[in-house]
């Protein structure tokens, strides 16, 4: 007989979940609203990811944001479809941004240079995807100034969100605000 | 009820401002690049079949090329280019007129004598449809 393994989640693995719970709320509610072209949107479910990054850590970011692919794909039934693998090759391109740019001095470069680069990051990830795999053709390029503009609003915009939540949120508060909306979500 | 944009703007700090300010010029940058129209550069000039000029569009110039019935005059301006006089019967590549898009083409069939433009991008014409 197998000796029986207990794991038991200690209490990085809560946050982690409950962070991860938030951002695939965040990710299942815009996939509601309509957009002209896929990969155009908000991208709410980074606020999250920068916040975690921010007080937590690059390893426990990795963790939300893959959780965050992962489960919103399967809830909302794309799976292994191509969106699927856009949006992995986005957040591992946008990950890898991020893990270089948490090094820039934070006195300078606050939540907001963070997260243009993580939204620059994602849009290059799902391109150079897109470009070698789904329209394998150097027309694509020209899609580039509508990505670069969403990033840069966006970005801007998650940005902000994030830093007032920094300032202003303490981790309870994020905490009970994760769980209401997974909760909903 | 005005949105109060003051402490929005207190949590950027020095370098956000700098970030913002790289996304907009690179965004700004991709759009003129990418979309601007091809323009052409150059005026290729054939003569029975082969190549005999390729002149730069961006100067004002004058060539002749000598065919099967005489002199053909071609001109050319900064961005346009025309077939000025060409010895043919029916005159219909004198009077296309200037050409100024990517791949537009002017034939003098009797005299064997073709200009056309040409820019960075090949663009396909209906004749090599």
């Amino acid at each position: 007989m197998t000796p029986t393994r207990i794991l038991h989640a200690d209490e990085s693995d809560y946050r982690v979940a409950r962070y991860a719970a938030a951002a695939i709320a965040l990710s299942v509610a815009e996939a509601a609203i309509p957009t002209p072209l896929p990969g155009v949107k908000p991208g709410l479910a980074n606020i999250i990811v920068l916040l975690v990054l921010m007080r937590h850590g690059w390893i426990e970011a990795v963790w939300v944001a893959l959780l965050r692919v992962f489960a919103a794909s399967l809830l909302l039934g794309q799976l292994f479809a191509p969106g699927f693998f856009l949006s992995l090759a986005g957040s591992l391109c946008s990950l890898a941004v991020l893990g270089l740019a948490r090094h820039l001095p934070r006195r300078w470069f606050g939540a907001v240079s963070l997260s243009l680069l993580a939204a620059f990051g994602h849009i290059g990830g799902q391109m150079i995807l897109a470009r070698l795999w789904l329209v394998p053709h150097d027309g694509i390029w020209a899609l580039w100034p509508v990505f670069s503009a969403t990033a840069t609003l966006f970005g801007t915009a998650n940005g902000l969100i994030t830093a007032r939540l920094l300032r202003e949120g303490t981790d309870e508060e994020v905490r009970v605000a994760g769980s209401g909306d997974a909760a909903v979500g | 009820m005005k949105p109060a944009i003051r402490p929005w703007l207190q949590l950027m700090h020095p370098g956000d401002w700098l970030c913002v300010l790289a996304a907009l010029s690179i965004t700004l940058y991709a759009a003129m690049s990418l979309w601007s129209p091809d323009r052409p550069t150059r005026a290729i000039v054939r003569a029975g079949g082969r190549t005999v000029a390729t002149l730069p569009l961006d100067r004002a110039a004058r060539y002749e090329v000598r065919g099967p019935l005489g002199l053909t005059l071609i001109e050319i301006e900064p961005g346009r280019a025309r077939v000025k006089s060409d010895p043919g019967p029916r005159q219909y590549c004198v009077k296309q007129g200037w050409l100024s898009r990517n791949g537009a083409a002017a034939i003098c069939a009797p005299n064997e004598v073709s200009l056309q433009l040409a820019g960075r991008s090949e663009t396909y014409d209906s004749m090599a449809y």
